[in-house]
């Protein structure tokens, strides 16, 4: 009993290294692809196998850039702080790591796979630690210990735009990680559970992914999750034009490539979550039904569709980040903190009272409406939606000013107008 | 200055009407621009496979070739025009008399350290008798600083080979039946 169930998550655990390892490696190729098309260019199209002269659309690129990682002359600064610096690469790289200890990639593979005398009569649930109640606040709690590498890294680097990173991005990450939590509180109160499977079957079973029914929960948590991954239009931590490298300006070889690597896995948890708390996980409408009373009873097909579906999905939330990476420009400082503050965090509070209320009273007026209940919470979402960025555009909070040379402008100064 | 000086002109931006304000408008639109780019026709040409394609030779100002004249002689009459306009210093000339009869003196050596020019076509602009020219080629690789020092030999083939590609500047204003005019 014992021996099966440790290889089980052994297996899985080496499955889930090895693939994420080989995505960031990939990503890192996707995102070079993607930045070059952007800019009319074709990017690395040469690298193939390897002592061969096969090109294979450069998809050798990956081994060629983690060769000469690895081979790089790795320079420590004599200034530095040499146990943290050691320590801030290892500190983000395993936290990133960790989290994917309750992420599922798929649902469950059919039960009875192995021989009846193994004793292993359950099926296999495609998570490498299954059945954690406390999934999400363990995604939190570890998701956070990343502001420890960055701070650390800035800090032990001893080198003002490190230090002037790791600041930035302490400050960045943790007014960001605040409407991070009102998106996901709306989905847990919305489902009654902080199980990333319960989440997913609930959203299967109903068949309307949260992001409609919570559109501006889903908003903010996506626009968080941007801001968390450290992606652009919120990569303030490593502004090149203003930190040279940021909070790891100082970091070269093995320990620079552990920072990219984990950045790359901040950008895959975070796809992975928008997909299975708003995105409905591996559920897509009649592709991924399962039999029994819970729908997850599956066949060898479904379980492969549900993986694929939900890597689909993962894989068109990276797509759009690579891509939102060239669309908008980067805030400015205090614009960031105000969209954080004053737009994102009362947005995820009126969400999560919607959600509140609507958990409370939601099947009486459903009922008086004489509307599907769903349909009607749907549509309350959507107002909620449009109300709050109405407001928010009213109030135009990031737009101040503070210019001083406007200050020494006497009030009786005749100030022209450009016109349009 | 006072800022409450009269001269100043002060302007002020327009203000962001709803839609800039609400932020979607510019957030499609920049999308838009980048998905417009993610599909279109790339501008790489993928180099060395595929050249350049250099609009006019005459033009373009690569590697320096030494022009030869009809009876495959040095064209140049070592009158240091051409070091003398040389911003970067990088032509060397010895002059010596010359051995034939139709002028006074010829380069016994005439050098050029490629590493150091700066491809400004001042020499060319220079010469009287349009002996130095830049030629179409752009991609010139050695092993050493010594072996991009190029002498008066090498000058003389890259001639050689590019004279049927590009006609010097006397054949050319030849073809166009306009002989001795200034440009």
């Amino acid at each position: 009993m014992l021996l099966p169930l440790t290889l089980e998550a052994l297996l899985k655990i080496a499955l889930l290294i090895a693939g994420l390892m080989t995505a960031a490696a990939y990503f890192v190729l996707l995102e070079r692809w993607i930045a070059a098309w952007v800019q009319d260019r074709l990017g690395p199209n040469r690298v193939g196998v390897p002592l061969t002269k096969i090109r294979l659309f450069g998809l050798g690129q990956p081994i060629a850039d983690g060769v000469k990682f690895l081979f790089k002359a790795e320079f420590t600064p004599g200034h530095v702080d040499k146990f943290i610096y050691f320590l801030a690469p290892m500190s983000i790289f395993a936290a990133a790591i960790l989290v994917f200890a309750v992420i599922p990639f798929g649902s469950a593979l059919p039960p009875n796979i192995f021989p009846a005398s193994w004793g292993v009569g359950e099926p296999i649930q495609l998570v490498a630690a299954p059945g954690i109640d406390v999934g999400m606040i363990y995604v939190f709690a570890v998701g956070s210990i990343a502001v420890y590498g960055v701070v650390l890294g800035g800090w032990a680097s001893n080198n003002k735009y490190s230090f002037l990173g790791g600041l930035r991005s302490g400050a960045q990450l943790i007014s960001y990680e605040l409407p991070l939590g009102l998106g996901i509180l709306g989905v847990v109160l919305a489902s009654g559970s902080l199980r990333l499977e319960t989440i997913i079957s609930q959203q299967a079973q109903s068949g309307a992914w949260n992001c409609f029914l919570q559109p501006l929960g889903f908003l903010v948590f996506a626009v968080a999750s941007f801001a968390e991954a450290g992606r652009l239009p919120f990569d303030l931590p490593e502004a090149e034009q203003e930190l040279v490298g940021g909070y790891h300006t100082e970091y070269s070889g093995i320990k620079l490539m552990m920072y990219l690597v984990a950045e790359f896995l901040h950008m895959i948890t975070a796809s992975f979550l928008i997909a299975i708390l708003f995105l409905g996980g591996w559920h897509f409408w009649g592709l991924t039904d399962g039999g029994g009373p819970d729908g997850n009873t599956v066949t060898w097909v479904v379980a492969v569709l549900r993986i694929i579906v939900l890597l689909a999905k993962v894989m068109a939330m990276i797509l759009f980040f690579m891509v939102v990476r060239w669309s908008w420009p980067r805030f400015r400082y205090d614009q960031l903190m105000d969209i954080g503050w004053k737009v994102m965090i009362p947005w995820g509070l009126a969400n999560l009272i919607a959600v509140a209320v609507w958990v409370e009273y939601g099947d009486r007026i459903a009922h008086s409406l004489g509307l599907p209940p769903l349909l009607c919470m749907g549509l309350c979402g959507f107002v909620i939606l449009l109300l709050g960025w109405y407001v928010a555009t009213k109030a135009d909070p990031t737009l101040n000013d503070n210019r001083p040379r406007r200050r020494l402008i006497s009030p009786d100064r005749h100030v022209e107008k450009i016109e349009v | 200055m006072n800022a409450n000086d009269k001269r100043i002109r002060w302007v002020k931006e327009p203000a962001l009407g709803m839609a800039g304000k609400s932020y979607l408008l510019l957030f499609v639109q920049g999308l838009a621009t980048t998905l417009k780019h993610l599909v279109s026709r790339k501008k790489t040409v993928q180099s060395p496979e595929e050249r350049h394609e250099i609009p006019d030779p005459i033009i373009y100002r690569g590697v320096h070739r030494l022009n030869r004249d009809e009876q495959g002689r040095v064209k140049c009459v070592a009158c240091f025009l051409c070091a003398t306009a040389c911003p970067a210093h990088c032509i060397d000339i010895v002059a010596a008399e010359s051995p034939w009869p139709d002028r006074e003196k010829y380069p016994q050596s005439f050098t050029i350290d490629e590493l150091r020019c700066i491809y400004c076509g001042l020499c060319e602009e220079a010469c009287p008798v349009d002996a130095i020219e830049l030629t179409s080629l752009y991609d010139l690789s050695g092993k050493s600083r010594e072996e991009m020092i190029f002498d008066k030999q090498k000058l003389l083939s890259i001639y050689d080979q590019t004279k049927d590609a590009e006609p010097t500047r006397t054949e050319r204003l030849k073809g166009e039946g306009g002989g001795g005019k200034a440009e």
